[in-house]
């Protein structure tokens, strides 16, 4: 591999995790631990938003962030040919 | 057949699978023994970490300390399942790449240090120990439990078993004893969380039974949601509401840190990730473990919320004759106790403590055939 793709897939790389990474914080700590109180204001059927969000679906986001996770990779990796055989 | 012959043959019964499979997958490399030779399939090997992963503490007693604190329990639920988001994106695919077994090894190759070897081998003994001996723990109230014998004797059986297939089978032995033991946990769990589901509130999927409304004894829609009805009835004994919960964002915000943190770092876990051929398969089954671990873990508040309500709904203001059998049980095995401060023979909760730390029994039992505890209980609030 040229070393310019090489820095190109390091720097794909980097990007999609601090974004998947930002989502994660924002639905752990921020949905369901900094901004518990006033989405707790909001109902969802018998759920208090916030309180939802610490219980169900912070670990829903979870799982999509993961299964996101592994398809960009592999993606990026067959992009930059670097998959493994 | 009475419950305790169906447990033995139950347990038996899984033990028999287990050691079978160790047997039948023994291993003839150093490769097979450590990373399976490196030949399980993504999804395989997603219910394998998954059963890993999910330890004593996620199956036996998270969803129990979720229906003693509500939202506070939060923290278990967030932390151990993010630290699993940032060991599946920050830690096991780069180790996988570079391709060595073990994170000590990793850390001596990059830093080309003996030393630093050394001391990334005496963390992982120390992690390794103390979580072991948490397990080992649960393990042994397990067997003590069903085999009526002390927790040490317990903890000494289980050790044995383990021993056993794990020296038999190595890591390709433990992987697909775990594929069984995933689908006995998860059966386990998920059968009685989606009866209980039905029978309170009619919905078979625990995780939209926990925000939907209730049903009364006649199968009737109440209208009321159960967090709603929950909320309430702690609230009338006096303890605070089981969705807002006790303690400060602070220590909720650290708490759920040091968590997810400590769950990234778990060795056993990373090692999983060496099982698979390909680092493509080894993301792949990230994903698929936390599916798994995601069952579980989204029907244990529902469960912890649904046992609450019961729990206060048959216990509170009942006659102790009239108590379902349950309670003498937990009682004749010294898990719950209850001192009758007004003397109406009925039991009646209300936040506080009631005793000074486990109960201790004096031998002796009260007029109503309940256990008399030795510790003198405070004031109640």
């Amino acid at each position: 591999m040229k070393g310019k793709s090489r820095q190109d897939y390091w720097k794909a790389n980097i990007r999609l995790i601090a974004t998947l990474l930002v989502i994660w914080f924002i639905v752990s700590y921020g949905f369901g631990v900094l901004l518990v109180e006033p989405l707790n204001a909001i109902h969802v059927f018998g759920f208090k938003l916030g309180f939802w969000f610490a219980q169900q679906g912070a670990i829903y986001a979870f799982l999509v962030l993961i299964v996101v996770y592994a398809w960009a990779m592999n993606r990026l990796d067959r992009e930059y040919d670097v998959e493994e055989q | 057949m009475d419950i305790q012959l169906l447990t033995y043959l139950f347990v038996g019964g899984s033990f028999v699978l287990y050691i079978a499979i160790a047997i039948a997958s023994r291993v003839g490399s150093t490769k097979e023994f450590y990373v399976a030779g490196g030949g399980v399939s993504p999804i395989a090997n997603g219910a394998a970490t998954a059963a890993d992963w999910m330890s004593a503490a996620s199956f036996i007693s998270m969803a129990g300390i979720i229906a003693y604190s509500g939202y506070d329990a939060s923290v278990y639920l967030m932390g151990w399942t993010g630290g699993y988001v940032l060991l599946a994106m920050l830690l096991a695919p780069y180790l996988r790449k570079f391709g060595k077994f073990t994170v000590p090894d990793f850390i001596g190759d990059r830093y080309y240090s003996n030393v630093a070897r050394t001391v990334a081998v005496i963390c992982v003994i120390f992690v390794s120990f103390t979580y072991v001996a948490g397990q080992m723990r649960g393990t042994g109230i397990v067997f003590a439990r069903f085999l009526e014998v002390d927790v040490d004797i317990g903890v000494a059986i289980g050790m044995v078993i383990v021993f056993f297939y794990a020296v038999l089978g190595g890591m390709k032995g433990i992987t697909y004893t775990q594929v069984a033991q995933y689908c006995v946990l998860i059966f386990a769990f998920t059968v009685p969380a989606i009866f209980l589901s039905i029978m309170m509130t009619g919905h078979i999927l625990p995780q939209t039974g926990f925000g939907a409304t209730l049903l009364d004894a006649a199968g009737n829609d109440t209208g009321v949601y159960l967090l709603t009805r929950l909320d309430q009835l702690v609230t009338e004994l006096g303890f605070s509401a089981y969705t807002s919960g006790t303690k400060s964002t602070i220590d909720v915000f650290f708490i759920t840190a040091a968590l997810m943190c400590g769950t990234a770092g778990l060795p056993h876990v990373i090692v999983r990730f060496f099982t698979v051929p390909r680092v493509r398969d080894a993301r792949v089954s990230a994903g698929w473990a936390l599916f798994f671990i995601a069952i579980l873990y989204t029907s244990a508040p529902a469960v912890g919320a649904f046992a609450r309500v019961n729990l206060i709904e048959t216990v509170d203001n009942t006659a102790y004759e009239s108590l379902p059998q349950w309670f003498r049980n937990w009682e004749n095995s010294g898990l719950i106790a209850w001192t009758d401060k007004n003397a109406d023979g009925e039991v009646q909760m209300s936040a506080g403590d009631p005793f000074q730390g486990a109960p201790v029994y004096t031998g002796e039992r009260g007029s109503h055939g309940e256990r008399l505890l030795k510790r003198p209980h405070r004031q109640s609030r």
